[in-house]
């Protein structure tokens, strides 16, 4: 237990020395913008006066390193500063929005992640038929292809020719779980067919680097029927691989939310993002930025540790 | 080369078609093309005609001429941001093979670092500090991808670096260098071919992504991602125009990623004989 | 043999017909085994021995009505049983399988599945055949695996596969084997992957609860002093086909095809020792050498060995007794914590980074896997030709006739130079990389384990080749070996190794005679002889000493 223990926690440390890492990087970024960030943001006819309000509002005149920790300490008490683009305070702009992200986001992994798997068994188990063949072209396509593509597809399918569903997805929290759902639905549908494909692809092949393996014949030497070895000898040593297939996809969900955000005018932290860089509003690129990079590194941080704990040879050590 | 050719699936050779096709176009684009790039020559949108094989665009101009010219604004920033991240990657991840010690570790620590961001998230961030202009955008996304090639191109050479050939040739005195460019090199190459196709693939992706977002190639210079961008509202009336460029977009990676999917079916299926 | 020899009237339980099984090997379909009859009686042993690429383990497979992935039974009939196993459906071979015929892997250790217990993989079986409850399949597996002389039979089955030694496992793979009390067990290589003296253990197991059980068998291997000690009966196989069917006393004392005497003959070297002036000069001398992956831990100590010109100085003994490490050390690969080695009168700095081209040029080595000691993507005269440029800057015309030469001195065609290496069989590469190291001239080869991976006529063949150049050339050879019959065949002088010590060394004519250090009497007793009666009378002395 001691060595899968230490891996765990050595995992961890370097998982938040990461982040930390990250959120320097970020700060740092911004630090070394060409010239006077005031004088560049507000342009060469900004008067001494707004140009020193606005130092003051962002605190130019400390020392770097303190203004980093006051950046820091205040973000992790939920305090993300405020708007250059209108003033208003971070936390208020980006909190709905990081919950419809989520919301679009966890749907689409709803729906995506059991399709992705039971896809990819079933290529992985009649591998090189024709129904493998057929997924295979298929997935090869759909990951080939920009999320943009795919969603003007489906507009054009879905609500320019049988004007099933909005192609603007705009929700508020008045609306009632149907009509979000009804919203949603072709941002989802987007989503999911681009991860599905890497998913199912990927799974396809963990799968078949199990099966090829010596246990497997073993078993069915010893005359296991075929279902059973595929759950009993196969998942078990293929569960790593595949927790680890998830949750990179999941974490490209959360990059590939951004361009569909912006197609389906969804108010999410994506578009949010797009739009403070267009008008370098960098408190604003700040906060998204980490959130979006403190969730990718948390998820690949849970893939590591999950198939860690999910390796025989490290759970029961000699 | 021929032999190879003849083995080939018909997928492999659709898509070195595509390739193909694409490749022409770069070079003779000024032939191909009817119109200037950013002359306008009609209506908002028209639809095709004889005269406008695609139709016009949102401020008139001849859209069959954008996509021409959008291949090769297009497909040449990809070309110069692969090969720059390969030249810079693939040596950084021979290096850090051969070498190994402190310096594979520095690399990797560092490697790991900015592989840890998502990438579109930290190009987003980078041109919001320093601004969007085509130099910017090739270094940038160039330095993100190189860490992909490095981690590639490490493991490749990795795997040669262990065998007992390259143990003969330090046994012999060899230097690294020599080392490097005749054992490992070599048999690296076929792995790291089939990378270069699967980067082209992200790279041009990326681009189109971001000039979607407006964050990448700026108008009036023709671009598959930022046309599809400035056509989109078109869709809502029931004119296809945005679909186009994007279309374009989809055959090349398609036709590439069936060129990969072939090679690098072919090298596991020699792994394994 | 304490085995009832009458099984003359024993029901016939296997008849193989004309049997051809296909291979696809990426474009056409070609015969793996061709034509192929074989007939197995309740209760008899048969041992099928071939080289590598005989179809051996093919055949032994299709007894199960299984063909591997990328493998059809094209024609012919398998009877088992009065069953024709060709016109059963899945699941009726599904139901044979592992309840009346049942399987031993080579590798136990890949052949386990490493997420289940080993009880868990056991119970499987029988379970699912319907054969027993779980607690009567525990119970069966508690007595097979004490009488397969387990360790702690009652726990020893609560484990997962990694926290078992191999020989262990492979006992409890044949437990596994035998869960169901079938009418065949098919044995494919089942001691091949283990030391000499743990496939003692194995052998004994097996030989024991087959007899004991009355168990028909069919043994797989490629060493036939190891069947020869279980089988009944003998079926030569090679390239597909068969060479020689009998009973195997008959078939050892007088085998009937020159195949078949070749593969018995002791390995013996056609080539003469050349005898030579009596005190031959110095060329390598290790002394005190102690090393270490890690500066504090030693996994060799206290290494002492002295190589004369135109010698051979074996280094002999089991997986982890260190003697691959020694060869590392005398290369620079690993350098030494303490000690000094001595070559050509100089002495030589512990790493190889600080040894000058001289030195590294009278200094070769030749490894254990020709199929990676040589650049796939090099042509066989660039391989050659750069030791030549490199150390002597031979270039050009005077280059190919130096290679010429070389190829020739290995007994290769000389056009073989404008060929890679994937177009050569593995005994051709192993000549490639002899040619390789005769081109720096050398005055000490270090051979690790040259011949283990090479089937035992191109091994011979290798041997005989190493012989006659030392004969010609006066090359000293250092060879690494775990096999004691290429050691009886090559040494002048043995080194036997142990846990990372020498325990005895000496000329080979005093290793091999009594009396013996413990571990190498131990190490020399355990290598199987043809004589079929040579394992019991073994026991029988281990017994009473």
């Amino acid at each position: 237990m001691n060595t899968l223990a230490s891996m765990i926690t050595k995992r961890i440390v370097f998982g938040l020395l990461t982040l930390i890492t990250i959120s320097l990087l970020i700060f740092v970024g911004v630090e070394a913008l060409p010239g006077d960030l005031a004088e560049a943001i507000l342009g060469q006819n900004a008067t001494p006066e707004t140009v020193q309000a606005f130092r003051n509002e962002l605190k130019l005149d400390l020392p770097a390193h303190e203004r980093y920790f006051s950046w820091i300490g205040s973000f992790l008490q939920g305090d993300l500063g405020n708007s250059l683009a209108n003033g208003r305070p971070i936390a208020e702009v980006i909190g709905w929005r990081f919950i419809n992200s989520l919301i679009l986001a966890g749907t689409t992994a709803f729906f995506a992640i059991p399709v992705a798997i039971i896809l990819g068994l079933l290529a992985a188990i009649y591998r090189d038929s024709w129904f493998d063949k057929f997924i295979s072209i298929s997935t090869l396509s759909a990951i080939s292809l920009p999320e943009f593509f795919v969603a003007y597809i489906l507009i054009a399918l879905f609500s320019v020719q049988i004007m099933l569903f909005p192609s603007i997805s705009n929700i508020n929290d008045q609306m009632s779980f149907l009509q979000i759902a009804h919203a949603i639905f072709l941002p989802c549908l987007t989503l999911t067919l681009v991860v599905v494909g890497h998913m199912m692809r990927m799974t396809r092949a963990a799968i078949i680097n199990v099966l090829s393996s010596p246990f497997i014949e073993m078993a069915q030497l010893k005359g296991i029927p075929r279902r059973r070895i595929i759950i009993k000898h196969a998942l078990p040593n293929a569960l790593s691989p595949i927790i680890n297939v998830v949750i990179l996809n999941l974490a490209y969900l959360i990059v590939g939310v951004v361009v569909v955000e912006v197609v389906f005018v969804y108010p999410g932290l994506g578009q949010l993002l797009v739009d403070a860089v267009s008008k370098r509003d960098l408190p604003v690129v700040q906060a998204s930025g980490l959130i979006f990079a403190s969730t990718y590194v948390v998820l690949n941080l849970t893939a590591d540790v999950l198939s860690m704990l999910s390796n025989p040879k490290l759970r029961n050590p000699k | 080369m021929l032999n190879l050719l003849k083995q080939s699936p018909w997928s492999a050779r659709i898509g070195l078609f595509i390739i193909l096709v694409n490749l022409t176009t770069i070079f003779l684009a000024p032939y191909i093309a009817p119109y200037g790039e950013t002359d306008l020559i009609g209506d908002v949108w028209a639809p095709m005609s004889s005269e406008h094989l695609l139709g016009t665009d949102q401020l008139g101009r001849d859209m069959f001429t954008r996509v021409v010219y959008g291949a090769r604004n297009t497909i040449s920033i990809a070309l110069a941001i692969v090969f720059l991240s390969f030249g810079v990657g693939c040596s950084l991840g021979l290096i850090a093979a051969t070498l190994g010690g402190w310096v594979d570790q520095v690399l990797g620590r560092f490697v790991d670092i900015i592989m840890a961001f998502p990438t579109l998230i930290f190009a987003l961030m980078v041109l919001s500090v320093v601004g969007t202009s085509i130099p910017t955008l090739i270094v940038v996304i160039a330095i993100l991808d190189s860490t992909r090639v490095f981690r590639v191109s490490r493991a490749v050479a990795m795997d040669i670096e262990v065998q007992d050939f390259v143990e003969v040739a330090r046994l012999r005195g060899e230097g690294l260098w020599w080392i490097m460019r005749h054992e490992i090199l070599p048999n690296a190459m076929p792995p790291l071919i089939a990378e270069f196709g699967l980067r082209f693939c992200f790279v041009f992706l990326f681009i189109s992504s971001l000039s979607f977002l407006g964050l990448g190639i700026q108008p009036p210079t023709a671009d598959w991602g930022s046309m599809v961008r400035e056509n989109a509202g078109a869709i809502s009336y029931g004119i296809y125009s945005p679909m186009y460029p994007a279309t374009a977009i989809a055959f090349l990676t398609i036709g590439v990623n069936l060129v990969v999917d072939w090679m690098l079916n072919r090298s596991s299926l020699l792994r394994t004989q | 043999m304490g085995r009832p020899l009458d099984i003359t009237q024993h029901k016939r339980l296997l008849d193989i017909k004309n049997l051809t099984i296909e291979g696809f090997n990426g474009r056409d379909w070609t015969p793996i085994i061709s034509n192929m009859g074989m007939k197995l009686k309740q209760g008899e042993i048969l041992g099928l021995i071939g080289e590598s690429g005989a179809g051996k383990s093919t055949l032994g497979l299709a007894a199960m009505g299984y063909a591997q992935t990328g493998c059809r039974i094209s024609s012919g009939t398998i009877q088992f049983d009065g069953i024709n196993l060709n016109a059963l459906s899945t699941n009726e071979k599904i139901n044979l399988r592992g309840s009346r015929i049942s399987y031993v892997a080579q590798s136990a250790a890949a052949s386990f599945n490493p997420a289940h217990k080993l009880i868990d993989q056991f119970v499987e079986g029988p379970v699912q055949h319907g054969l027993m409850s779980y607690n009567d399949a525990v119970e069966k597996a508690i007595d097979l695996f004490r009488r397969l002389d387990l360790p702690n039979p009652e726990k020893i089955g609560y484990r997962y596969p990694h926290q078992v030694s191999g020989g262990q496992l492979q006992r409890a793979m044949v437990a596994m084997a035998m869960a169901t009390d079938p009418d065949i067990i098919i044995f494919d290589e089942p001691t091949t992957a283990l030391d000499v003296t743990t496939q003692i253990e194995v052998l004994v197991a097996i030989k024991d609860v087959i007899s004991e059980l009355n168990t028909a068998a069919i043994y797989i291997t490629h060493d036939l002093a190891v069947v020869a000690q279980l089988a009944d009966r003998i079926m030569v196989l090679r390239n597909g086909k068969l060479v020689e069917e009998g009973q195997a006393r008959r078939m050892l004392d007088s085998p009937k095809k020159d195949y078949t005497r070749r593969l018995l003959a002791v390995r013996s070297l056609g080539e003469e020792k050349l005898r030579q002036e009596k005190d031959p000069s110095l060329v390598l001398e290790i002394s005190g050498v102690s090393a270490g992956y890690k500066k504090s831990e030693d996994i060799v100590k206290d290494i002492n060995l002295k190589v004369h010109r135109r010698k051979t100085v074996a280094v002999v003994g089991e997986s982890g007794s260190g003697k691959t490490t020694v060869a590392r050390i005398v290369t620079g690969l690993l350098p030494s914590n303490r000690g000094q080695i001595t070559f050509l009168g100089d002495t030589l700095s512990p790493d190889l980074a600080s040894r000058d081209k001289d030195c590294l040029q009278r200094l070769q080595m030749i490894y254990q896997m020709p199929d990676v000691a040589l650049n796939p993507r090099q042509k066989i005269k660039t391989i050659i030709g750069r030791p030549l440029s490199f150390y002597f800057g031979t270039k050009g015309q005077k280059a190919t006739e130096r290679i010429e030469e070389l190829l020739t001195m290995v007994e290769l065609p000389v056009e073989y130079m404008h060929r890679y290496p994937a177009e050569l069989s593995g005994g051709e590469k192993q000549r490639i990389c002899i040619a390789r190291a005769l081109a720096a001239q050398p005055d000490l080869i270090i051979c690790d384990e040259v011949t283990s991976a090479l089937d035992q006529l191109v091994a011979e063949g290798i041997l005989n080749l190493l012989q006659r150049l030392q004969n010609k050339l006066g090359i000293s050879y250092l060879f690494i070996t775990h096999d004691l019959a290429t050691v009886k065949a090559i040494a002048d002088e043995i080194v036997v190794m142990y846990k990372g010590r020498i325990v005895e060394q000496g000329i080979k004519k005093d290793i091999l005679k009594p009396p013996h250090h413990d571990y190498t009497q131990l190490l020399l007793s355990s290598v199987p002889e043809m004589d079929p009666d040579w394992l019991d009378n073994l026991l029988e002395e281990r017994a009473a000493a």
